[in-house]
């Protein structure tokens, strides 16, 4: 299945909404687009995920590298659907990021 | 940044861009925008780096190594712009094929890297392979980036640790396990609060360097069973987790989720202890798979006959040529980079005798490999335990080359602990000396250079040992020639399983014996996964083949043998509130502090009077408190492995505090064993210690004062 992004910025914060899958194919161009909102060095950034059913290593990885880049980040992965918080959880992924049901409290436009 | 001059690509080949490579570390790693990729081999004549896209059938290129990219014996070359999430590799080794000569080149073979840090190839625990895949064990990257949260080796002092041995699948792979990821390394996370209730502080895991369980599978000829290789011990790649013990392995995140329950192991103070081996590999005899090291340096890697066959100390097919400098270096990489990128907390080498052999196979006084490993300055915190002995006839328990550094499995402990509690005459000289650590082995070390068992995944389980006279092996396949014979065990009177309750009062009864003589001995006390709530392998003891219910921890009898995992659960509490069992240098035999009496006594049914003679079957000691490294109680244990009940006349305690009842194998819970203080005092001077039973006196010493 596709990846179908969806992105926005304002304020300090930074939204990406995802559907489909991050695969091996489809990893690179999340990465160039997290890349790209990370342009303006945002705070939070809301990874909007209810949509995605398939998330590989490659993709976790882009969350590693988000923060590689920029330590401060705050970054809520929002909805996700249960086999993506059952990786999160397992590889540790889970600790370094907000999973949230919820729109997070951060004055964050919708997309 | 700008992309610094170094690592310009200077060749090209199909669109693939790359550049001489750096010669250290060996591997693959990343640099800049490219990966370098490092590989020794000292008689071949050219070598072929070998790219796949994940999953592919087929190589999307292959680049040889130009003559220049080689430094001596190591080839070297950066290449650029690779997917480094979607990468395999290999490499292709050319030379001469004379296996008289030792020399196995095979251009035709793709080779793992010896120092692959990931593999590909058994990513699902027994999935079954393509075994038409012409690259079966798949070379792929690790990355740096694992957030450890500050995360650090825990450092516990090795006197202090309860070792508890366990199988990563086996532990958890039972449906009764009840946890979302049964089988895995985070299977053992969600175990961790029933670690921590058993009171351990250590897991020592059964090989994880990733095997292949599909080696030599087979079917039980009657029973139609599949058998496989369950225990892994026999090594694919020793930089690269077992990707098929994670329930992430699919996705090839292994590393993320080993490192995740190696850092909530540590939040919860458990340490983690590798089982390695380093004796063979995989790759079996002459007529075994060429999967790596014998098509790379066949006669760097294995010890080998004068007519180029393999020596077999290992009883596996070959052996790892580990004093020949290129092995020794690759395995003292190996175990750094474990201590370093995984924060292991120590090593079990699996019969690490053979580390001790030179190329020829002979013992060497002085091994380079053993004293390499005893000064190393990144294992200096490790702890290091060799199991003593191997398959050559080796045995070198009490004598292994240990630069004062190294402790041991200590095979006496448990064979003369299980002779005594079945009870064989003749042993309580010897049992005296077991429970001090063995000073008789070990005196130039301490008692923690003595880890104690009295079983292991190697034998019977705790159950199977007071359940069976013989092992019962038939479902091995192998006409029950297999496992060893000299098992010490002895079945209460009925062989297998019973429905007498006499019988059962005394299994159990004689596991609580077990429990308590490895808890209050001097040195390190290992526990075998699920002996505490008595896990049977139903007199099975060599279940190395077995994935499935003879190897699964059934976690239903933690409730069918609570009683059973309530007193583990209390004797290893008692063990961890009593210093003086838990030494780190041997007993003086003199009374340090003036209590009227030595560090250690010895009695008998007679206060100072143990009975050495070859009728005897009773034995009793006693430590004195205040004589301990910390002030502790006076305790006595007194042990009766006699078929009748016993008088046992008391020493008096250092102060006038009356000895309590600690334990008492011989009743039922939960008078059995109490919490500390908490036992009933006794007001004579004489105990009766029933039937093969324990028991065990505390005496508070806090009024003591000072000398006599």
């Amino acid at each position: 299945m596709p990846l179908t992004l969806n992105s926005s910025s304002q304020g300090n914060t930074a939204r990406l909404s995802l559907a489909g899958e991050v695969d091996g194919t489809t990893a690179p161009i999340f990465r160039t687009e997290v890349d790209k909102l990370l342009t303006s060095a945002p705070r939070i950034l809301v990874l909007d995920v209810e949509q995605l059913t398939f998330m590989s290593s490659a993709g976790l990885r882009v969350l590693i590298f988000a923060k590689q880049k920029q330590p401060l980040l705050s970054i809520y992965v929002l909805k996700p659907q249960p086999p993506i918080v059952d990786t999160l959880r397992k590889t540790g992924f889970y600790d370094g990021v907000y999973v949230t049901d919820t729109e997070p409290e951060t004055g964050t436009p919708t997309a | 940044m700008e992309t610094r001059i170094d690592y310009y690509p200077t060749h090209e080949c199909a669109g693939f861009r790359f550049r001489k490579g750096h010669v250290l570390p060996f591997g693959a790693n990343l640099v800049g925008t490219g990966v370098n990729f490092s590989v020794y081999s000292s008689a071949a004549e050219s070598c072929t780096l070998v790219l796949f896209r994940k999953h592919e059938p087929e190589p999307m290129v292959e680049i040889e190594f130009p003559r220049s990219f080689r430094i001596g014996g190591v080839y070297s070359m950066i290449v650029f712009d690779l997917d480094y999430e979607d990468l395999e590799y290999g490499y292709r080794f050319s030379g001469p094929h004379d296996p008289s000569r030792g020399l196995r080149f095979d251009h035709s073979k793709i080779l793992s890297d010896p120092y692959a840090r990931v593999l590909g190839g058994r990513d699902m625990w027994r999935a079954e392979p393509d075994w038409n895949n012409i690259y079966q064990h798949r070379s792929r990257l690790a990355f740096d980036d694992f957030d450890w949260e500050g995360d650090h080796p825990l450092e516990t002092p090795i006197q202090d640790l309860v070792f508890y041995e366990l199988h990563v699948r086996g532990f958890t792979a039972h449906s009764s396990s009840q946890i979302s990821a049964p089988g895995t390394f985070a299977g053992i996370r969600e175990k961790i609060p029933y670690l921590k209730e058993l009171g351990i502080n250590c897991v020592e895991l059964l090989p994880i360097y990733e095997f292949d369980e599909w080696e030599n599978n087979r079917r039980h000829p009657e029973t139609g069973e599949l058998l496989l290789n369950y225990w892994g011990y026999s090594t694919v790649a020793f930089f690269a987790p077992k990707a098929g013990y994670a329930a992430t392995g699919g996705l090839g995140m292994q590393v993320d989720e080993l490192k995740t329950t190696i850092k909530e192991l540590h939040r919860n103070g458990i340490e983690v202890v590798l089982d390695v081996v380093f004796n063979h590999t995989a790759e079996g005899d002459h007529r075994g798979p060429m999967i790596s090291f014998r098509g790379i340096d066949n006669q760097a890697y294995y010890m080998l006959t004068p007519e180029g066959y393999y020596y077999n100390f290992s009883g596996c097919g070959n052996t790892l040529n580990c004093n020949h400098p290129v092995a020794r270096n690759m395995v003292i990489d190996c175990l750094r980079y474990w201590a370093a990128e995984y924060h292991i907390d120590g090593f079990r080498f699996d019969l690490a005798s053979i580390l001790g052999r030179d190329q020829s196979g002979a013992p060497l006084p002085n091994p380079p490999l053993l004293e390499s490993l005893a000064f190393d300055p990144v294992l200096s915190k490790c702890k290091l335990i060799a199991e003593a002995w191997d398959a050559g006839g080796l045995y070198q328990v009490g004598s292994f080359p240990a630069y004062g550094r190294w402790a041991e499995w200590n095979g006496k402990y448990r064979d003369v602990i299980r002779r005594f509690i079945k009870g064989d005459e003749g042993v309580t000289g010897e049992i005296a000396t077991r429970i001090q650590g063995s000073p008789d082995l070990y005196w130039y070390r301490g008692p923690t250079a003595s880890t104690n068992f009295i079983t292991c995944h190697d034998g019977f389980t705790l159950r199977d040992l007071v359940s069976y006279n013989g092992k019962h092996n038939e479902a091995n396949g192998e006409n029950n020639n297999d496992g060893g014979n000299d098992n010490n065990s002895w079945n209460c009177g009925w062989e297998g399983e019973s429905t007498d309750p006499a019988v059962n009062e005394l299994r159990i009864r004689q596991m609580k014996n077990a429990a308590t003589i490895l808890m209050v001995s001097q040195g390190v006390p290992m526990i075998l996964m699920g002996d505490e709530i008595g896990r049977t392998q139903k007199g099975n003891n060599n279940a190395y083949c077995h994935d499935n219910d003879y190897s699964w921890m059934d976690w239903d009898l933690a409730e069918a043998n609570s009683d059973l995992l309530r007193f583990f659960q209390k004797i290893i509490a008692f063990r961890h509130a009593h210093p003086a069992l838990r030494r780190n240098r041997f007993f003086e035999h003199r009374d340090i502090r003036g209590t009227g009496v030595a560090d250690i006594t010895f009695h008998g049914l007679q206060p100072f009077a143990p009975d050495y003679s070859d009728l005897s079957r009773c034995f009793a000691f006693m430590l004195s408190g205040p004589n301990a490294n910390e002030p502790d109680d006076d305790i006595y244990i007194a042990m009766n492995m006699y078929w009748e009940a016993l008088p046992f006349r008391l020493p008096r305690s250092c102060t006038e505090s009356p000895w309590k009842i600690a334990i008492n194998t011989f009743m039922p819970p939960p008078q059995d064993i109490f919490d500390r203080g908490s036992g009933p005092s006794l007001d004579h001077d004489e105990i009766i210690v029933g039937p093969r039973s324990i028991i065990v006196l505390t005496a508070d010493t806090r009024s003591f004062k000072g000398e006599k």
